[in-house]
């Protein structure tokens, strides 16, 4: 046990300052046995409690060194929620007034959270899901071009901070990793941790877990309409595995009553998929040390009442499948 | 072999508004190809022609027992009996 004298200064000039470096935890009840583990890291652990710190910083930084983005300018963002709390963070701090759009389906917190940060909310259609988020900021931006608008689906210092930051962080702290897996929305973090790693050693497999989109696929007249993130590079991923709404919420739930860890929906899909990734390793007789980005905590989903439900519950609500969770 | 195929709601004027079908098939490019035969017109809205023959459209993931086929044996993938294939359209993902 080091001692308080002999860690490391805990003292920042600022809350920016304290981004990254998130603690690396084995799970204990839900890791299978044997030669196997699996390892997550609490991205919720960063100050506006998720991943989306590292890449809001990275891509604010990069505009600013490039010019892009002037002292004063409004920032203008596509988000449900986590990035644009980042980036209502960052902005209030050096100064850049911050406007989000979300789909209005998203939870009650998110928005007060955003507002409370100081973000201006625009609210498009819950039917039309991110997709339609994403296509009315770019309507706003075509309008009124003086805003600066980061793009995380496109802005390739979303991957870069993952490449130079979370990737080495997990190799330093897991040097037995064999997989990674993180739930696929940009697809920044695993483009930027699937690249670090593999550089490191092309043996280790990166695997997306892909929420199942429900009833949002209603919402689209044909499958045209799709989108794949222009920051995801596909040739990083050696496998893609979807999750349904109903698994991610009773996975979440588990992994506060028998690890103890309070972590946003996404978390259940990305342990799930672990959970099945180790059980093919052991079936194959392979040993498998799985890391998994818990994306953020749990406090932005109090309102679906989640952990207050009991599996039987959750299993027969249908409704679960049709909006966005993460 | 005989799989169960849940067909998106916009794929769904192809089989009379059915969510399931049934398709007998022992591998993924043979299923896609007797899905077509037994409901004309939707395999047009999976499928290009590629390099090496059919591929699956850019938009479109095809999950059998959810997991990705692409990263599986693609078209050669094999299917057994009670396998569940689910087509989605690629989405951006949520909490971003």
């Amino acid at each position: 046990m080091t001692t308080a004298v002999e860690a490391p200064p805990v003292r920042y000039q600022s809350l920016i300052e304290t981004i990254g470096n998130t603690p690396l935890v084995r799970l204990g009840g839900m890791s299978p046995a044997e030669d196997a583990s699996i390892w997550v890291k609490l991205e919720g652990q960063n100050p506006t409690g998720s991943v989306k710190d590292r890449i809001a910083l990275a891509m604010l930084d990069a505009a600013a060194a490039d010019g892009s983005l002037q002292p004063g300018q409004t920032i203008l963002e596509p988000t449900s929620g986590n990035t644009g709390l980042s980036i209502a963070m960052i902005g209030s701090l050096r100064g850049h007034p911050v406007r989000c759009v979300m789909p209005e389906s998203v939870s009650v917190e998110r928005r007060d959270l955003l507002s409370f940060f100081g973000a201006e909310v625009i609210l498009s259609p819950g039917e039309l899901g991110s997709n339609g988020a994403v296509r009315m900021a770019q309507e706003i931006y075509a309008e009124d071009p003086s805003v600066f608008m980061p793009m995380q689906y496109e802005n390739a210092a979303n991957p870069g901070a993952h490449y130079r930051a979370t990737g080495p962080e997990i190799l330093r702290d897991c040097p037995e990793i064999t997989h990674f897996v993180a739930g696929l929305g940009t697809g920044g973090t695993l483009t930027g941790v699937g690249r670090f790693l593999k550089e490191h050693d092309p043996q280790i497999r990166i695997v997306a877990a892909a929420p199942h989109p429900g009833d949002l696929v209603q919402g689209l007249r044909s499958l045209d309409e799709g989108y794949i993130p222009p920051v995801l590079d596909e040739s990083v991923l050696d496998g893609r595995i979807v999750i349904d709404s109903r698994t991610s919420f009773a996975v979440t739930k588990q992994l506060l009553e028998r690890e103890g860890i309070f972590a946003g929906i996404s978390a259940g899909a990305a342990i799930r998929a672990a959970q099945r990734i180790t059980e093919r390793a052991h079936q194959q007789g392979q040993p498998a040390h799985v890391v998994v980005l818990l994306a953020d905590g749990g406090w932005k989903y109090l309102s679906t009442r989640l952990w207050a439900r009991d599996y039987d519950d959750i299993a027969a609500d249908e409704t679960i499948e049709g909006k966005i969770w993460w | 072999m005989s799989v169960e195929v849940r067909v998106p709601s916009m794929l769904q004027k192809f089989t009379g508004g059915e969510k399931i079908v049934h398709i007998e098939a022992a591998d993924i490019g043979e299923l896609l190809a007797n899905l077509e035969a037994a409901h004309p017109g939707i395999g047009e809205q999976l499928m290009e022609p590629g390099a090496d023959g059919a591929q699956l459209r850019r938009f479109v993931n095809v999950f059998l027992n959810d997991e990705d086929i692409r990263f599986l044996d693609g078209m050669s993938t094999a299917t057994s009996d009670g396998d569940v294939l689910a087509i989605l359209p690629a989405l951006a993902g949520g909490a971003r």
